[in-house]
């Protein structure tokens, strides 16, 4: 066992572990904290379902985004949907042989990581021309946009500069996971680009990047719009509304 | 009183180019000593106000989902940047919601988070220096907490919730402001607004039916303090001296004559407004609320129903039963609260009014969603009917009806600019070019379709239109209260 395949192994529990323990500290944080007054953002639904429904939207076409600026939404949209194809097609790393969708999605994949680079540039393009958006960033917003292009660029060099051991990854990823650990291939673009994802995994639970977590606790977008409703069926009094 | 330009009105409110301090020199007037004692604050700025503040941040942040939620999980995206009308009026990038909102969250970081307290510079963490603090005062008091930005925040992220705790937190300071300290401390001491005391509205009360009896020939009755009565309504103070809101007024009773409801106003409860909410004070919002419970009990009324009024409603709709509830008193066959709108709504629908809408035939009217009855609260018992009931009402009682363009009614309506605590002459700068964007799109539908008038169901919109109209160039008489418009279509 090599040091870099120790140091790497190390690296990346420690990155997971702060990256699950730390988001979930922040969702129970966000989950304890009383909702005391009804403050949806109207005209809201008026039962359970159709807050599950404008949730939904929330997540799969961004919908207030939509409402606000469709250049921006384009560009955040694409990102996010490449995004998650990318992280889809990682589980070639964790599995054992390939299955169809997954062999669609590495043919495909072609595409995702160039709208994922070309989304991202577009978002700092924006960020740093548009005076208004300019005012509101600190360098950390400007960094997180290199941090994520730089772990996609990696990637892609990955693929088209310098190919890695598909195998041998795969091979190091499992181990960790059955704590059969086996060596790190020797490749500087894949050294980097995990160095990179595990600052990205650890910066995670201390950043904006809360923001997928946070918008099922946002009281605005979830709660159920039937102050009056509820009360009127007995439950009235100041102890009502708690934690809704 | 500054000397200011008020802004071109144009086809469509352009975004601006941020223009900083470009209204740093705006801010309202400070609560004196005694108003800050009467509502239990310090009376000035006392000599640990970083530390009481930080720590009522921190309590503020265990207290509410909202804060806690709202700090962390801002991108930065900036998709409200150009949805605030203080800032499209003003050009000052401190009134970008977003920007707005980073006056606190940079205080938040700093103190609450790692990052923050490790890395300041890298994450925009700063201290609440003196100069932080004096800028909440400005800026939080630029805000009217009218809800625009959560519209599109792709987070949910609702600034009003920002501005109460900062307004919150100020006071604890003893950095409270005059206009709102000041009327709260009025509702405590003699139960309105604006400290209109019994004998007052008594005789008020009696003018208006003396001056119907003589428009109508007949006795309408303005009732108060009536026990027994059906219906109590709870109204904004405005209502029962200021032009156009005593329209309104006067409307309610024609409408409830006509329908045979028995209905009484209160003395104790003469206001239905609760300017505690501006300030983001549950405390005060409580005390204010249990007057009105008090004296539906005292008054033994079935009904509560709420006049004209915005962010009356909101606090009505949403926090009455948590405020001051159990109501359980009141038959629950009827929404407890309910709207007037929902009740003359519901009459014109039975066929129980009798309406002759050439009435109105000299008017051609629109009509102004006002925010917190847009975005904070629900008339009817489905989504959006806080839209189409007072439309509904309209097309009822007049037959010239024109919509403002879509992008600026409904969810995306425009604040009237006045509204939050900010209806108050020491900021009327403010207010007159935070109403650009909603002038202009009523002067589109003036050169448009010739309207007249714009119809509000909200006593701070029907004050500020007054008040700014002149300064775009209309009269201050075209503004209309939703029951005028009934009142004077009915046949009584």
């Amino acid at each position: 066992m090599t040091t870099l395949t120790i140091f790497y192994a190390l690296l990346l529990y420690i990155a997971a572990a702060v990256f699950l323990f730390g988001t979930l500290w922040r969702v129970w944080l966000y989950a304890r904290t009383p909702a005391p007054f009804k403050i949806p953002t109207t005209p809201a639904p008026i039962t359970r379902a159709g807050v599950a429904w404008r949730l939904s939207k929330e997540t799969f076409v961004f919908e207030s985004l939509f409402k606000a600026d469709k250049l921006l939404w384009a560009l955040g949209w694409v990102f996010h949907a490449a995004l998650l194809l990318l992280l889809l097609q990682h589980l070639r790393f964790f599995t054992q042989g390939y299955s169809a969708w997954m062999v669609w999605l590495v043919v495909y994949g072609v595409y995702l990581s160039g709208a994922l680079v070309v989304s991202l540039i577009g978002l700092w393009l924006r960020r740093m021309l548009i005076d208004r958006v300019r005012y509101v960033s600190a360098l950390s917003d400007h960094l997180m946009l290199a941090l994520l292009a730089a772990i996609a660029l990696t990637g892609m060099a990955m693929k088209y500069l310098k190919p890695v051991d598909v195998y041998a990854v795969n091979q190091f990823a499992r181990g960790l996971m059955t704590l059969d650990w086996q060596p790190l291939p020797v490749h500087g673009m894949l050294m980097l680009h995990l160095a990179l994802v595990a600052l990205l995994l650890m910066i995670f639970p201390f950043s904006k990047l809360l923001h997928g977590p946070a918008l099922y606790f946002s009281p605005t977008r979830y709660q159920v719009d039937d102050a009056r409703e509820r009360s009127s069926r007995g439950a009235a009094g100041p102890s009502a509304d708690r934690n809704r | 009183m500054s000397d200011f330009e008020t802004p071109k009105l144009s086809r469509d409110v352009a975004i601006p180019a941020i223009r900083k301090d470009a209204m740093s020199h705006i801010r309202p007037f400070a609560a004196s000593a005694e108003h800050q004692r009467a509502l239990g604050f310090p009376e000035k700025l006392v000599d640990d106000w970083h530390e009481v503040a930080i720590a009522k941040m921190g309590q503020l942040l265990d207290e509410q989902k909202s804060l806690r939620v709202f700090m962390d999980t801002c991108i930065k995206c900036g998709a409200c940047t150009d949805k605030c009308h203080y800032f499209l009026g003003t050009a000052d990038p401190k009134n970008m919601p977003v920007a707005r909102q980073d006056l606190f969250r940079k205080v938040y970081r700093r103190h609450f988070t790692l990052a923050g307290r490790v890395f300041p510079s890298l994450v925009g963490a700063e201290d609440l220096t003196r100069e932080v603090l004096d800028d909440w005062y400005t800026y939080f008091h630029q805000c009217s907490q009218c809800r625009r930005c959560s519209v599109f925040c792709p987070v949910g992220i609702d600034t009003s919730e920002i501005s109460m705790a900062a307004r919150e937190i100020l006071d604890v300071v003893g950095m409270g402001q005059k206009y709102t300290n000041e009327v709260i401390g009025k509702v405590h001491a003699v139960g309105n607004n604006l400290g209109l005391p019994e004998p007052a509205l008594k005789h008020t009360l009696k003018g208006l039916e003396e001056d119907l009896l003589e428009e109508t020939g007949t006795r309408i009755r303005f009732p108060l303090d009536e026990a027994g009565a059906e219906v109590l309504l709870v109204t904004p103070s405005a209502d029962f001296f200021a032009e156009p809101h005593v329209d309104g007024l006067i409307g309610y009773a024609k409408v409830f004559h006509q329908a045979g409801i028995s209905w009484t106003l209160s003395t104790v409860a003469s206001e239905a407004s609760n300017f505690g909410l501006f300030i983001g004070s549950s405390e005060n919002m409580r005390k204010i609320a249990l007057r009105i419970r008090d004296a539906a009990k005292a008054l033994g009324v079935k009904r509560l129903v709420f006049g004209e009024c915005g962010h009356a409603w909101r606090v009505a709709y949403n926090y009455l039963h948590t405020l001051a509830g159990p109501l359980d008193f009141l038959d629950p066959a009827y929404p407890v609260p309910q709207h007037i709108v929902e009740v003359t709504h519901d009459l014109i629908r039975r066929g129980a009014l009798r309406i002759d809408k050439s009435a109105n035939d000299e008017r051609r009217v629109t009509f102004h969603d006002s925010c917190n009855i847009a975005r904070a609260s629900r008339l009817g018992g489905v989504p959006g009917g806080q839209f189409t009931l007072p439309r509904e009402i309209i097309r009822a009682v007049s037959n010239h009806f024109y919509d403002m363009a879509p992008s600026t009614t409904g969810e995306r309506t425009f604040c009237c600019g006045g509204g939050g605590g900010l209806l108050t002459d020491d900021l009327v700068e403010l207010r007159v070019k935070g109403a650009l964007p909603r002038m202009s799109a009523f002067n589109a539908v003036v050169e448009a379709h010739d309207v007249t008038h714009i119809v509000a169901i909200c006593a701070i919109c029907k004050s500020q239109f007054s008040k700014i109209f002149p300064y775009y160039g209309f009269e201050f008489d075209q503004v209309m209260s939703l029951h005028q418009l009934v009142g004077d279509a009915l046949v009584i």
